[in-house]
């Protein structure tokens, strides 16, 4: 599984790559977490609200950090 | 540990906890004043009348006070915006066109829950679904330049003529700098990546969906988010404000920006915009200065040159703006502030 974390590195972006984090451990997922800094890219996948995350190339949150508990419920049935 | 974790999670915890923090904070609010004369001039036997106590009991009762206003108001507006986002804006302006298309970005960017961070792939989002510059350009004004916690912050502190004033004026400079813009014709300012970004993936609506229990959480994280990032700005505003109500002679800003002189708007929009705070920190002193006899044009002027231009925001800007444009940007913005200034001058006179 391949989770990308888009965001120039405003706060809230650096907020989700540790939640993400997080979860990815308390899953206990093999998962290799990518930090996607560049506009052009971003917006390619569509993103107009940073941070982002991408899962298996595939934007699953927009906007807002989510909080652990929904990431975790997010992440869960992607594992399989 | 974030918020989440702390709040209750059966529906009617969660109800008491919302019954329980508004009724502290409307306590809060109302015995602000109250509750530092007794801990001040009674338990602590300060000197009422001396400057010193006046100084401090002002800069402890504006603190709790605009602490208090910024908490209510970002919770309230958090709320209420996460009904909007982004990705709505731009499906309700593709393929709008300039005129109808920059007054109808200028109201979305009011409403829209836009952080500046997010400027730059906005920005080419708008451009990729065929927003015309000049509409993206108005929403970008607007959204930091009518700022809601500034909109609050006026209406509790000067009334609501004074805010709804700030509102029609900051939507008229986004939609008439946006338009000027767009007329010049700036998309060859406009850096060329932009245009060749295609948008793939599918739409993600950042707010779609949530639950109402969701979005009350996401109004208290934002509140304390951003109390967390702005107290400095908050307690500095307030100080300078204290000062400035103790210390200051009545006359030594008068005469360089009160009613009389005819440069006050220039001075204070070309103090402003290197100046960079946020609505919260700015109330204080903008209260302070009024007290001192500065015209509400003026004030109104150096506070919307605070918020509505920044370094920050520019540096970002300028991934996606060439130099001329970002120029050309800021001067339009700036000549439309200081036209407001004016104008609510010989308006309120």
């Amino acid at each position: 599984m391949i989770i990308k974390v888009l965001g120039p590195g405003c706060a809230n972006c650096v907020a989700l790559e540790r939640v993400t984090r997080e979860a990815v451990n308390a899953l206990g997922l093999s998962a290799s977490i990518e930090k996607v800094e560049d506009y052009p890219t971003i917006a390619g996948y569509g993103v107009m609200s940073t941070p982002a995350l991408v899962v298996d190339e595939v934007v699953v949150i927009s906007g807002r950090v989510p909080t652990p508990t929904q990431l975790r419920d997010l992440l869960a049935p992607l594992a399989s | 540990m974030s918020i989440a974790e702390l709040l209750p999670t059966s529906k009617r915890g969660q109800g008491l906890a919302l019954v329980g923090l508004g009724a502290a904070w409307v306590t809060a609010y109302w015995v602000n004043g109250w509750a530092w004369d007794r801990l001040l001039y009674d338990g602590l036997r300060m000197e009422r009348a001396a400057r010193v106590s006046e100084t401090i009991h002002f800069f402890l009762y504006d603190t709790t006070k605009i602490a208090l206003l910024l908490v209510g108001i970002i919770f309230v507006v958090t709320v209420l915006r996460s009904y909007m986002s982004v990705e709505r804006t731009r499906a309700l302006l593709g393929g709008k066109r300039e005129g109808l298309g920059n007054v109808m970005a200028a109201g979305l960017g009011v409403i829209t829950p836009f952080c500046s961070c997010s400027a730059v792939p906005a920005f080419i989002g708008f451009v990729a679904a065929g927003v015309p510059i000049g509409v993206t350009l108005s929403f970008l004004i607007a959204s930091p330049l009518v700022n809601e916690i500034a909109i609050g912050m006026l209406f509790s502190l000067f009334g609501w003529q004074i805010a709804a004033l700030y509102v029609v004026a900051g939507l008229s400079v986004a939609v008439v700098a946006g338009w000027v813009l767009g007329r010049l014709g700036v998309q060859r300012w406009v850096e060329p990546f932009v245009f060749e970004t295609k948008l793939g993936g599918q739409i993600i609506d950042s707010t779609a969906g949530l639950t109402f229990d969701q979005r009350l959480q996401m109004g208290a994280e934002e509140a304390v988010t951003i109390l967390r990032k702005i107290w400095p700005y908050l307690l500095v505003g307030v100080g300078l404000g204290a000062v400035i109500h103790g210390w200051a002679p009545t006359d030594f800003f008068t005469t360089y920006a009160g009613p009389g002189n005819v440069f006050g708007v220039l001075v204070a929009v070309g103090i402003g915009v290197p100046l960079y705070s946020n609505a919260a920190g700015i109330m204080p002193l903008v209260q302070a200065l009024h007290e001192k006899g500065l015209p509400m044009g003026t004030l109104l002027a150096f506070m919307m040159s605070v918020v509505a231009l920044s370094l920050p925001e520019m540096i970002l800007l300028r991934r996606v703006l060439k130099p001329q444009l970002l120029a050309a940007f800021v001067g339009v913005v700036a000549t439309g502030i200081v036209a407001v200034g004016y104008l609510f001058n010989l308006v309120l006179a």
